[in-house]
């Protein structure tokens, strides 16, 4: 990874800003310019998601990629947000305590870095809020 | 449109070939296959070739031209296209020769699949293979291969009735397949308690529930059907060639345990070629990982959704069984190579039509199928051969 590929302005990255249609009422993370539903009748604008979901599926990830391997093992789910769309994120709790269901809400994490000294990335992860 | 057929099939074999490049590797596989023909390197007209990330395992991109040139070809200024679709490479391949021919614009055209993945360690390879999911909203976060179908298989698990010993049962047979096939990575068996006992790799999956690292390549060579008898007395005919594509990430899907590309491309083949799953003989799926040969079976309509662990505990899919799936050996126990994995279905399954499978070989084969998924189900292509 390089500063350039995982560039630091996405502001995405750091918020949950994504879209929604107002034509038929979806909401998109990361968000969408272009409504696969409506096509070109759809009309999108932003929207700050709250954050808030449930762990739809899960893993603990015990074999990493060399940036995440210092982690290990770490939980890592799908989240569906209250507004419907599905993310991926860590979850930061113990893997004994992940479940199908449970709910979790956003918080601001160091991602991963570039070596020992390098550029380091931020995200989100999620937390339990239960 | 006109018929197709493979006149000729070629494959190295699998394994951590530290002492051979990647072109020695696709040159290896590409002269087997033209032996196989009976043809000479400047009878092709084109040739494809299926790599999912030469530029990340041996830092080459331009691959295309490359292996034309090593395989002899320069002077001949044949067109020569590499196909990526991450460890679907090697079926696009396929089906882009297959097209090629179809379309009366080629006749005789190379397919081949390449990958060399050992020239770099474990975490880079298994960084590279993340490249096959969203790198930015699935990957940045920490995803891994086996991270994501681990969450099919949980997601499974929650859902339908399958066991942790059921799922262990396809690394199991895929052993025992692969234990009788001379070009497989792995040519042992296994026993449960080995599945049962390997280490955590992404909960629920363990190390032997998830396909290897491997180094290979394969190769077919296309025509078209009535000129195939020219080439060789049993050519094998491609009786459909279908492809699909879904969401990226795996969060996006309609439902986390359908690969609805599978089903899409599935169905667009049975209808292609007028036969429905009752047909085949025996099928090749993509089995990266055991939950995958689970949903595979199901999404292509061999069983319904929640059956596939049932029917493997009862031997259907086994070598001996009704529906023997994975002859080969599947990407689990043969290998996974990931842009030579389509291409390598293709040659299992003419293998086994034309009766040259030795001590795997199903008796009367005479329909087969292919199905070769890049990332988490993405994209999707089957193929239906028969004698």
């Amino acid at each position: 990874m390089s500063v350039a590929r995982f560039w630091r302005k996405i502001p995405q990255r750091y918020n949950l800003i994504g879209t929604r249609c107002t034509t038929c009422g979806r909401y998109f993370f990361p968000p969408r310019s272009f409504c696969p539903e409506c096509r070109r009748a759809g009309k999108i604008v932003d929207h700050q998601f709250a954050g808030n979901g449930k762990i739809v599926t899960f893993t603990v990830i015990r074999t990493a990629s060399e940036q995440f391997e210092q982690l290990t093992p770490y939980v890592f789910a799908i989240i569906e947000l209250d507004e419907g769309p599905r993310i991926s994120a860590q979850i930061v709790c113990s893997p004994d305590d992940a479940r199908i269901g449970m709910r979790v809400k956003p918080v601001f994490r160091r991602i991963a870095a570039d070596g020992e000294s390098g550029v380091i990335y931020y995200g989100t992860k999620y937390a339990p809020a239960e | 449109m006109r018929d197709v057929a493979v006149i000729g099939a070629g494959c190295t074999t699998f394994g951590e070939k530290w002492d051979t490049s990647f072109r020695n590797l696709f040159v290896e596989a590409g002269a087997l296959a033209l032996e196989d023909a009976g043809l000479a390197g400047e009878q092709i007209d084109a040739l494809y070739v299926g790599n999912m990330s030469a530029g990340r395992f041996i830092e080459q991109e331009h691959i295309g031209a490359l292996i034309a040139d090593y395989a002899g070809l320069a002077s001949h200024h044949v067109p020569a296209t590499r196909v990526e679709a991450a460890c679907a490479s090697g079926g696009l391949s396929f089906r882009q020769a297959v097209i090629a021919v179809a379309s009366g614009l080629e006749d005789i055209v190379v397919a081949a699949g390449v990958e060399k993945m050992t020239d770099v360690g474990t975490g880079a390879s298994v960084d590279a293979l993340a490249g096959a999911a969203d790198r930015e909203w699935e990957g940045f976060a920490g995803a891994t291969f086996p991270g994501l179908y681990a969450m099919i298989a949980r997601d499974y698990m929650h859902r339908y009735p399958l066991t942790r010993e059921q799922l262990a049962l396809v690394a199991v047979k895929n052993h025992y397949n692969g234990a009788r096939n001379p070009i497989a990575q792995f040519q042992q068996e296994i026993s449960l308690e080995t599945v049962l006992k390997s280490s955590l790799v992404a909960d629920p999956l363990r190390l032997f529930d998830c396909s290897p690292i491997t180094d290979g390549a394969a190769a077919v060579v296309v025509a078209p059907l009535d000129r195939a008898r020219e080439f060789t007395d049993t050519p094998i005919r491609v009786l459909a060639s279908a492809q699909a594509s879904d969401t990226i990430t795996l969060h996006d899907r309609r439902d986390i345990s359908t690969l609805d590309a599978t089903v899409a491309a599935g169905q667009r083949a049975f209808r292609m070629a007028g036969l429905s799953p009752s047909d085949i003989d025996m099928v090749e799926v993509h089995d990266c990982f055991t939950i995958a040969e689970i949903c595979a079976i199901e999404d292509l309509g061999f069983c319904r959704k929640g059956e596939a662990g049932r029917i493997t505990e009862e031997g259907v899919t086994a070598l001996n069984g009704d529906l023997p799936v994975n002859t080969s050996g599947g990407l689990k126990a043969c290998g996974h190579p990931v842009g030579a994995t389509g291409i390598k279905q293709v040659y299992e399954i003419t293998q086994q039509l034309r009766g040259e499978a030795g001590r795997r070989q199903i008796t009367g084969a005479q329909i087969g199928m292919t199905h070769n998924v890049g990332g988490t189900g993405a994209t999707v292509a089957v193929h239906i051969l028969g004698v």
